[in-house]
C-alpha cells in the first residue's frame, strides 16, 4: 500500500512541479492587500449585489474608455450574472436587462433604405465600444490603447487582485524618478524604471508607468444599495464584476466539479474494492 | 500475434466472420492476453494514455464544430462562442486544453517507467521506437493546438518555434515559408495548423495500434525485467488488468478534474486571454510546460543553429536508447548504481523544465547576486548556466553513463522467473 501511495504522490507531485514552474515563470509583482473574494475557493460564488455595484462602476467610469466586446447585454441577466432573476425564463426577457440595453444606440442598417441608422439596443446586442477603432482609441488616450475588459481579469497574472492593486495603487513618484508627460507612476504596473531613475542603480523603484489617470476616487460612484463608495470599495466591486465578466461560467463550473468529484471518488473506491477482491488469491509481488 | 485464446465462435454470424475477418477473435485475444502478474502501478499509464487520446479526439471533434480558423474569427469563436455561448463549451474546452497537459504528464511517466525497467531492450526496441514516434507526433499536435485560440502566446509561440527551423542552412527558409504559407505567421499559418491539428491525432491513433501490436508480440516487460517463463507468471489481461487500469484511470481523473473545474487556467498563460497582435510582443514568450526542458536546452547553447540541433538531438537520444544501453539486466531494480544515475536524470529533466520557464540571465540564487565569474556570455549564477550543466548531464546520461555503466556495473542477483524470487528473504522483505 505504501508503494502505491508513493506512486500516487509522485504523479500528483509531478503535476505540481509543472504548475509551480509555470507560476515562477513571471516575475512576482507586488499585490495590494485585498480581503478575500466571495468567489475564492472550491465553493466560492459571486456576490450578486457586488456584481451590480461593479457593473455600475464599469458603466459610469470604465466604459468611457474601455470596451467590453465579448459581452452582450443579455449576459447581464444570465444565471449567476449581476441582474439574473429566476422569474424570467430567458435573460432576453429580463426587464432590467431590456432597460439597460434600450439606453444604448446601436449602429444598424435600415432594411428599407439601406441607410446607416442608430436604433435602441436590445438584450441580444453587444456592449457598445467607446471608440470606433484602435486608432481612435489611441488618439483620445495620448497614444495608449485602453485594453478590452471582457477577459481582463484572466489576461493578467493575479486577476482581480491585480486590477484592484492597479486601481488603488497610484502613488506619488519617488524623488529621483522622472515621470514622462501623460504617464503616471504605479508600483503595481509591470515595467523597468531603471532608465528613468537618477538615484542608486541598486534601488530602482518597483513598478512602471501607466497612461491611465487614477480612474476612481472616494465617492465617484454612488451605489443604490447605500454601500460604502470609497475608493477601495469601488475598486473591489469593479474587480469582482470584471472577474465575473471574464469567467461567467465559474459557478456552474464549480458546481459541476463538486458532483464530478463525488462521483469519481465513489467510482474509484468501487474499482479499488473490485481490484482487491479480484486479485485476492493471486500472489503478484 | 500468438494464439493464446480459448475463443470458440459459437453463433452462426461469429463462425461466418471467423473465416473471413476474425475480428471477434482479435478482441478475445486482446482481452485474454497473458500479462505478467507482477505489473505495478507505473504500468497503468499505457491504459491512461489510451484514455487521454480518446478523450482528446472526442472533445476535439466537438470543438471543431464551433471553432473558426481565421485571424479575425479564431479568438472570438473560442472566447465568446465556445466559452460563453455554446452549451457546456467551457467544459469541453476545459477538458481538451487541460487534457493536453494531462496527456503529457502521463506520457512522461510512461517514458520514465520504460527507461527505469529497461522496457526498450530486446525484443522491444521497435515497441519503444513506435512510442518515440507517438511522442514526436504528440508534440507537433500539441504545439499546433496551442496556436488555434490565436491569443498572444499562441501567435508568438508559433512565431518563435517556426523561426527556429529557419536556422537550418539552405532548407531552413523554404521550410518556414511552407509552414507559414507565406512570409509571416498569419491566416494561412493558422488554417494549415488547424488542418494538421485535426489530422495528426488520427496518425497517432494509427501508430498507437502499431505500438500495441508490437507490445503483443513479445508481451509486456515487468518490474523484474525477466521474461515470462510459464503460465504461472501471467494472468489474463481481462479482468485483472482492466480493473487495475480502470482504478488507475479513476484516480488520474480526479487529478484531471481538479484542473478542469477548479484550476482551469493554472497550466496556461494569462497572455493567451489577449487576442493575437503581431505588433505587440509579450514580455516573456514561454512555451507550454511540457516543452520547457527542450526550450532550456535550446537556450543553453549560445549559437542558434547548434541550439536547435541540441534540442532535436535531445529527442534523438530517446530513439538511440535501445542501442546505447549495454547492460544484460533490464530492470534497474537489480542495478543499484544505475538507479542513482537514473534518479539524478529525472531530477535533471525537472530542473531543465524549471530553467525553461525562467529568464536566462536571472540569478538562480538571488541572495548570492552576481558571482563576478563571467563564463562565455553569462554570470555563473544564472539560469543559462544551470541549463548548461543540466544539458551536459542530459546528454552524458545517454552517451556516456548508460553505455559505460552497462558494461561496468555488477548487478544484483536476478530472479529465475517472475514467480520465484531469487532469494527466500526477498519475498519476505516486500510489503
Amino acid at each position: 500500500m505504501l508503494r502505491k501511495l508513493t506512486v500516487l504522490a509522485a504523479a500528483v507531485g509531478l503535476a505540481f512541479v509543472a504548475t509551480s514552474a509555470l507560476a515562477a515563470s513571471t516575475k512576482e509583482e507586488p499585490v495590494a492587500p485585498s480581503a478575500p473574494w466571495s468567489f475564492d475557493g472550491p465553493f466560492g460564488t459571486y456576490d450578486q449585489a457586488q456584481l451590480q455595484r461593479g457593473y455600475k462602476v464599469y458603466r459610469e467610469v470604465c466604459s468611457s474608455c474601455h470596451s467590453m466586446n465579448l459581452l452582450a447585454f443579455r449576459n447581464l441577466g444570465d444565471k449567476g450574472g449581476p441582474f439574473w432573476d429566476p422569474k424570467y425564463k430567458s435573460s432576453v426577457e429580463n426587464g432590467y436587462v431590456k432597460a439597460i440595453a434600450k439606453d444604448y444606440q446601436i449602429a444598424d442598417i435600415d432594411r428599407d433604405t439601406g441607410d446607416a441608422i442608430k436604433r435602441p439596443g436590445t438584450p441580444a446586442d453587444h456592449f457598445v465600444a467607446p471608440f470606433a477603432n484602435e486608432a481612435a482609441a489611441r488618439a483620445s488616450n495620448g497614444g495608449a490603447l485602453p485594453p478590452d475588459m471582457s477577459l481582463l481579469a484572466r489576461a493578467r497574472e493575479g486577476g482581480p487582485d491585480y486590477i484592484y492593486s492597479i486601481v488603488t495603487g497610484y502613488h506619488p513618484a519617488p524623488a529621483g524618478l522622472t515621470v514622462p508627460a501623460g504617464k503616471f507612476y504605479n508600483p503595481y504596473m509591470q515595467g523597468d524604471l531603471s532608465s528613468f531613475w537618477k538615484g542608486d542603480p541598486n534601488k530602482v523603484p518597483v513598478g512602471g508607468f501607466i497612461a491611465m489617470p487614477p480612474p476612481l476616487a472616494d465617492g465617484k460612484v454612488s451605489f443604490d444599495d447605500k454601500s460604502p463608495s470609497d475608493l477601495k470599495a469601488e475598486a473591489r466591486d469593479v474587480s469582482a464584476f470584471l472577474m465575473w465578466a471574464a469567467d461567467p461560467k465559474m459557478e456552474e463550473r464549480k458546481q459541476t466539479g463538486l458532483a464530478v468529484m463525488i462521483f469519481l471518488l465513489v467510482f474509484s473506491g468501487i474499482l479499488y474494492a473490485s481490484y482487491r477482491t479480484l486479485w485476492r488469491n493471486i500472489d503478484h509481488h | 500475434m500468438t494464439a493464446h485464446t480459448t475463443y470458440e465462435p459459437k453463433t452462426a454470424i461469429e463462425r461466418w466472420l471467423d473465416t473471413r475477418l476474425p475480428i471477434v477473435r482479435l478482441g478475445a485475444e486482446v482481452l485474454e492476453f497473458p500479462t505478467p502478474k507482477n505489473l505495478n502501478y507505473w504500468w497503468t499509464f499505457g491504459g491512461i494514455l489510451s484514455f487521454c487520446l480518446a478523450t482528446q479526439i472526442v472533445t476535439g471533434i466537438v470543438l471543431a464544430m464551433h471553432y473558426q480558423a481565421g485571424g479575425a474569427s479564431a479568438f472570438l469563436s473560442v472566447e465568446q462562442g465556445i466559452m460563453r455561448d455554446v452549451n457546456y463549451g467551457w467544459l469541453i474546452r476545459g477538458i481538451h486544453a487541460n487534457g493536453a497537459s494531462m496527456f503529457f504528464i502521463a506520457v512522461y511517466i510512461h517514458m520514465f517507467r520504460g527507461m527505469y525497467y529497461g522496457s526498450y531492450k530486446a525484443p522491444r526496441e521497435l515497441l519503444w521506437l513506435l512510442g518515440c514516434v507517438i511522442y514526436l507526433l504528440m508534440m507537433a499536435t500539441a504545439f499546433m493546438g496551442y496556436v488555434l485560440p490565436w491569443g498572444q502566446m499562441s501567435f508568438w509561440g508559433a512565431k518563435v518555434i517556426t523561426n527556429l527551423l529557419g536556422a537550418f542552412p539552405i532548407i531552413g527558409k523554404p521550410i518556414t515559408t511552407l509552414l507559414w504559407g507565406g512570409f509571416a505567421v498569419d491566416d494561412p499559418t493558422l488554417n494549415r495548423f488547424f488542418s494538421l491539428h485535426y489530422l495528426l491525432p488520427f496518425l497517432i491513433a494509427a501508430v498507437v495500434a502499431l505500438h500495441i501490436w508490437a507490445l503483443h508480440v513479445p508481451g509486456n516487460n515487468n518490474p523484474t525485467g525477466v521474461e515470462v517463463k510459464s503460465k504461472a507468471d501471467t494472468v489474463p489481461f481481462h479482468p485483472y488488468y482492466t480493473v487495475k487500469d480502470g482504478f488507475a484511470i479513476g484516480v488520474f481523473l480526479i487529478l484531471f478534474a481538479v484542473f478542469i473545474f477548479y484550476e482551469p487556467d493554472a497550466l496556461g498563460h494569462a497572455d493567451n486571454f489577449i487576442a493575437a497582435n503581431p505588433l505587440v510582443t509579450p514580455a516573456h514568450i514561454v512555451p507550454e510546460w511540457y516543452f520547457l526542458p527542450f526550450y532550456a536546452i535550446l537556450r543553453a547553447i549560445p549559437d542558434k543553429l547548434s541550439g536547435v540541433i541540441a534540442m532535436f538531438g535531445a529527442i534523438a537520444m530517446l530513439f538511440a536508447l535501445p542501442w546505447l544501453n549495454t547492460s544484460k539486466v533490464k530492470s534497474m531494480r537489480y542495478r543499484p548504481t544505475s538507479k542513482v544515475y537514473f534518479l539524478v536524470f529525472v531530477v535533471v529533466c525537472l530542473i531543465l523544465g524549471w530553467c525553461g520557464a525562467q529568464l536566462p540571465d536571472d540569478a538562480v540564487i538571488p541572495a548570492l547576486g552576481k558571482t563576478g565569474i563571467n563564463l562565455i556570455d553569462s554570470d555563473l549564477n544564472s539560469y543559462v548556466w544551470l541549463s548548461r550543466i543540466a544539458t551536459a548531464y542530459y546528454f552524458a546520461y545517454f552517451l556516456l553513463i548508460t553505455p559505460i555503466l552497462g558494461l561496468r556495473e555488477t548487478p544484483l542477483p536476478v530472479p529465475d522467473s517472475i514467480s520465484k524470487p531469487v532469494l527466500a528473504g526477498e519475498a519476505a522483505k516486500k510489503d
